[in-house]
């Protein structure tokens, strides 16, 4: 364990909010998140919709740890831990697929898709001392999801999801509302590493700052395209929002169409009605206030302590895990609404592939980012990391005060707290003079 | 002195596994040189550069998620965007070296499909990161050359591991 005390100094009335670059490179310190974050927070697992029959699977690591999720005969699903209850090997060993019963390949020990311990060969080889009944799969302590996002807890005694999502809570539901009937997770993801500390991506999935000079190219690409991109200049206006647990959005106008529900020259004339009837969808059922939010404006939303929904042109729902202080996992998502028409949802692809993902115009530059940063860090001369900006306003898009409400959620779990605030005194004081 | 020209005397006409050969070595060539208005120029003008994803290797990008699903006004752009020196990820360029092998080709009507194996190595900032996978490339005869119709790389790794995103032109 290392003293992690002054780590973050974090001084609103000097203005002043430094990070030490340790935080970024250190082996002990990525243990101890391990414990004290990754431990102890819901994490996201997976989508319902990526288990859509019963006897659908998939296996997917969660911190570290080989998990699997199944959708029983009974339509429930459930989460287990990838190892056989016997002598340990992994159960689930495809990626994904369906079954009605899962064999350990060692012993041939079978479950069915419920978890439970269904066929041992030559159980007469055991003696009372055997209960098969409690030799089931064995499920993380909690597992509970909100509107198709299912998440899970190392941690027995962490409150109930809804109440740990706090504000980002409204901000799914800003992305579910979108669809009609439920959201699914389109076939195919990015899987990608990241030569760069976790935290980094944190940081650049919630900037508004960078985006205007790294994403150069991108606007150029755009502006061929006929978009007046004129607009990105004041689109990182809007106030950034830190919403409690750590979990922040960053906020900006949209410049670009989306399928729902903002039609735009680019997609073509024949999809002008059908966006026409979304929207109008959208404003009987929720009001013009709230579909100007849901299809107008687009927003990068941290889910602490490691999940981006970032319901923009697209929506993608990116998480990454650490391997090494230095070394970080991605994978990537498509969410789109069920019953999406089929060129609508071509639309939603095309957007997705022009900046996000590896092969995108704009994500291999954030990749290249964060890795320089990383690679700077070994000059070692400079401790610390700047992050104060906006501090002594109403923090905008463009200034860091949601990359703050992480970082102090962070250093508060460090420190062995559960709950600090992390909004910025300024934001904190104005809601309280307007209350 | 033997006249080897097209249509000189001692011309022997490749035969087509040979043009095929040395298209692609040629298109290789090209990548690892860097000099990609000339290979943008091997494309039909409807032509289409497909890369899957790591764990969709069928995926149509209709309907699924890809890593890249250029037509040719964003392939142009692709190339726009890596001769920028705002494209960071490749500014500077990588060094690459491209291998191709098993060559295989199918004639289907008047298209030459041809499917081959590569291995593409890239090396910057100290790093290497090998793509391995298979092309399929359908070639179409434009007059007298072969011109890239389709090309779609799929990639045999389980994910970017090394690499980090697909910033070259595989």
């Amino acid at each position: 364990m290392v003293d992690v005390k002054g780590f973050v100094i974090d001084n609103p009335n000097e203005g002043v909010f430094r990070v030490h670059r340790s935080a970024m490179t250190s082996p002990e310190i990525l243990q101890m998140e391990q414990e004290r974050v990754f431990n102890k927070c819901w994490l996201y697992l997976c989508h319902e919709s990526e288990v859509d029959n019963p006897g659908d699977y998939r296996r997917r690591n969660v911190a570290g740890r080989p998990l699997f999720f199944v959708r029983g005969v009974d339509g429930k699903v459930r989460v287990f831990l990838n190892t056989c209850t016997h002598r340990g090997a992994l159960i689930c060993r495809r990626d994904q697929g369906n079954a009605d019963v899962l064999q350990c390949f060692y012993h041939a020990w079978t479950f069915n898709n419920h978890g439970e311990l269904i066929g041992v060969p030559d159980e007469a080889g055991y003696g009372k001392g055997f209960k098969r009944a409690e030799m089931g799969l064995k499920s993380p302590p909690r597992v509970e999801s909100y509107r198709g996002f299912i998440f899970i807890s190392f941690n027995p005694d962490v409150e109930d999801l809804v109440t740990y999502l706090a504000g980002a809570k409204d901000y799914i539901d800003l992305v579910v509302d979108q669809a009609q009937e439920g959201m699914r997770m389109i076939s195919g993801s990015n899987r990608y590493f990241i030569k760069a500390n976790w935290k980094l991506l944190v940081e650049n999935s919630l900037d508004g700052y960078h985006v205007k000079p790294t994403h150069k190219t991108y606007f150029e690409y755009v502006t061929s395209l006929g978009v007046n991109t004129g607009a990105v200049q004041t689109a990182f206006s809007r106030p950034a929002r830190a919403l409690g647990n750590g979990h922040a959005v960053e906020e900006h106008d949209g410049i670009r169409g989306r399928p729902v529900a903002r039609w735009s020259p680019l997609f073509g004339e024949e999809t002008k009605e059908e966006i026409a009837r979304i929207r109008a969808r959208l404003v009987q059922k929720f009001g013009e206030e709230r579909t100007r939010l849901m299809a107008d404006v687009s927003r990068n939303l941290l889910v602490y302590p490691n999940l981006m929904i970032i319901d923009s042109i697209d929506i993608t729902v990116r998480i990454f895990w650490p391997i090494t202080p230095e070394l970080m996992e991605v994978t990537a998502w498509q969410l789109a609404p069920r019953g999406e028409k089929d060129e609508l949802l071509a639309r939603r692809l095309d957007n997705f592939l022009t900046f996000h993902g590896p092969g995108g115009f704009a994500t291999p530059d954030d990749v290249e980012a964060i890795e320089s940063c990383q690679a700077g860090y070994k000059a070692e001369g400079v401790q610390w990391s700047e992050l104060s900006r906006g501090m002594h306003r109403e923090a905008i898009a463009e200034d860091e005060l949601q990359l703050r409400a992480f970082w102090r959620q962070w250093y508060g779990h460090m420190l062995g707290l559960w709950k600090v605030d992390t909004n910025d005194p300024v934001v904190r004081e104005r809601s309280v003079l307007a209350s | 002195m033997p006249d080897v020209r097209p249509g000189g005397k001692d011309h022997i006409a490749p035969t087509l596994r040979e043009a095929v050969e040395d298209f692609l070595y040629q298109e290789a060539a090209l990548l690892d040189q860097w000099r990609l208005d000339e290979w943008l120029a091997l494309f039909t003008a409807d032509g289409r550069y497909v890369v899957p994803t790591t764990d969709l290797p069928e995926g149509d990008p209709k309907k699924e998620l890809v890593f890249i699903d250029d037509d040719m006004a964003r392939l142009r752009a692709r190339v726009e965007r890596l001769k920028s020196r705002h494209g960071h990820r490749e500014y500077p360029w990588s060094r690459t070296r491209r291998f191709i092998t098993n060559i295989r080709i199918k004639l289907e009507g008047h298209d030459v499909l041809v499917t081959s194996s590569f291995l593409v190595y890239r090396f910057r900032m100290e790093d290497s990161s090998p793509y391995v996978g298979w092309y399929e490339h359908r070639l179409k005869q434009v007059d007298t050359e072969l011109k890239i119709h389709k090309k779609r790389a799929v990639l045999d790794m389980e994910a970017l591991r090394e690499h980090g995103a697909v910033s070259i032109i595989l």
